[in-house]
């Protein structure tokens, strides 16, 4: 693992924004959309049914949590699809850099973006509906942590498949994180769903992130035990999705499709 | 003489269809190889293999030595490539996409390496230029000095004279020459234009269907052909087959 070769993905990739207004606006413009429109749902819902729960404390902070992971898959695949849309990718292959580092490389350029996706929406969500996120806590620490995690392994199995399938497969980029929307009960309980669909969020991470967070604002505690569950299926997400990259990167080698990604 | 790439009885085969088929060939230290034949010949995909893009169906490959199955990524610290299909960043300025790729390679001194090959493709002046607003032929002059940066003891150029102009095609060869004479760089090159593989190539490579029908120098290669030139040879093979 050489740490130039690290930088240099990463440099690439900043560079790139440097100069793009309608790539800064990529990352900014949903997360700031989702917040508006959400943001007035919730106020509104907050001045007619006042008995209810605290609705801005769930709905923001699931918005706001669900862009972080949302941001952290775009960081991974819409990084490697600049080098696709650029027919770079095989100047980068014919380098002495792994994939390993390849990888590693993107997530750092994800942990830049959801820097910024979180620093625009948590400041709007405090000036707009004086939201303040960080009242969750220190667990937010953890929360963010998992969401960022599930967000690359999600990332990592999409951009697997786009060097699998090429330019064919660049809608998953934007769509297959909302796949796994429904099933982490990000602005309901899981207790909601029907059972069949439970037992399919018992499976994935983001369920018990969200659960957590909900524990958290309505004042029950620190969520251990939901924190522990989403880390370990986390770790397991994240192995399988780097190793069926690895095997996908050898499939395409054997099948010589690297020379043609992009076309 | 030292060899640097040594290529034994390689075979490609996407499911039914045999891309190489059965090549072997020996490249030695500043030598120009090059490589010729009609669309579909193999050439890219020997030059894939060569850089580890691609895995052989089977045979034996040894780059300076070494074999590549085993030791691709050490391999590659010393080769480069360019090709006349592969573009840069193209909202990056000329200078950036180079220093990415230095930092890629490690390259130590690369401000000062980066400035020699501006000047050295005449690009020097289209350094702050963002890749977008170059032309073709601007654009492949960056590739190949990024195709240098690393100081390559093996050089892979698909191509690469593809989209410049006559003038810039004669420097280029001219440059790439002047890199072999100075520094041993060993050359594998292709192209469509005869002329260039005939002015540039100590020994071609001439395959058709995956095999090698003609090897030797150019000038030997026209002769067994009973031909007067390289171009009448290929006209010759892509027309009626393999001879």
């Amino acid at each position: 693992m050489k740490i130039h070769r690290i930088q240099a993905i990463f440099l690439r990739q900043t560079y790139l924004y440097k100069r793009s207004l309608p790539r800064l606006m990529g990352i900014l413009y949903w997360p700031v959309l989702d917040l508006v429109l959400w943001g007035f749902i919730t106020v509104y819902l907050n001045k007619y049914k006042a008995d209810l729960p605290a609705f801005v404390s769930f709905f923001l902070g699931a918005l706001i949590l669900w862009d972080l992971l949302f941001r952290a898959q775009q960081g991974i695949s819409i990084s490697f699809l600049e080098d696709m849309w650029s027919r770079n990718l095989l100047n980068i292959f014919v380098s002495p850099i792994s994939v390993g580092e390849y990888i590693l490389s993107l997530m750092l350029v994800s942990i830049v973006k959801i820097t910024l996706t979180a620093t625009v929406s948590v400041t709007l969500a405090w000036l707009l509906y004086s939201f303040n996120i960080f009242l969750i806590g220190v667990s937010l620490i953890p929360f963010v942590l998992n969401l960022l995690l599930l967000g690359w392994a999600i990332g990592i199995f999409t951009t697997a498949l786009i060097l699998r399938f090429g330019q064919q497969a660049e809608i998953l980029a934007w769509g297959i994180a909302f796949l796994f929307q429904p099933v982490s009960a990000v602005f309901y309980p899981v207790s909601v769903l029907p059972y069949p669909i439970q037992v399919v969020a018992m499976g994935v991470p983001s369920s018990y992130v969200f659960e957590g967070m909900r524990t958290v604002v309505s004042g029950g505690g620190f969520p251990l035990r939901e924190l522990a569950w989403a880390l370990s299926l986390n770790l397991l997400y994240l192995f399988c999705a780097t190793a069926f990259f690895y095997r996908v990167f050898n499939t395409v080698r054997i099948k010589g499709l690297l020379g043609k990604i992009g076309e | 003489m030292e060899k640097i790439v040594d290529v034994k009885n390689l075979k490609k085969a996407f499911n039914s269809f045999m891309a190489v088929d059965d090549v072997s060939f020996e490249i030695g230290k500043g030598e120009i190889l090059g490589l010729l034949g009609p669309n579909g010949a193999g050439k890219t995909t020997i030059i894939h293999i060569l850089l580890g893009l691609t895995i052989p169906t089977s045979g034996e490959i040894r780059i300076f030595d070494m074999d590549l199955a085993g030791n691709r990524r050490e391999i590659l610290n010393y080769i480069n490539f360019s090709s006349s299909y592969v573009s840069m960043p193209m909202s990056l300025t000329v200078k950036e996409n180079l220093r990415i790729f230095a930092m890629l390679y490690g390259i130590k001194n690369s401000a000062e390496k980066i400035e020699e090959l501006l000047h050295a493709f005449e690009i020097y002046d289209l350094r702050d230029k963002l890749v977008r607003k170059l032309s073709s032929g601007q654009v492949t002059r960056v590739c190949l000095a990024k195709a240098l940066l690393n100081d390559p003891k093996l050089l892979l150029l698909d191509e690469p004279t593809a989209s410049l102009d006559p003038d810039m095609a004669d420097k280029t060869r001219k440059l790439l020459k002047r890199f072999r004479d100075e520094r041993g760089l060993t050359i594998l090159y292709t192209s469509h234009n005869m002329r260039e593989m005939e002015e540039m190539s100590d020994r071609i490579v001439f395959l058709d269907k995956g095999k090698v029908i003609a090897t030797g120098r150019p000038e030997d290669v026209v002769k067994g052909f009973e031909k007067k030139n390289l171009e009448e040879v290929f006209i010759k093979v892509a027309r009626e087959g393999t001879v």
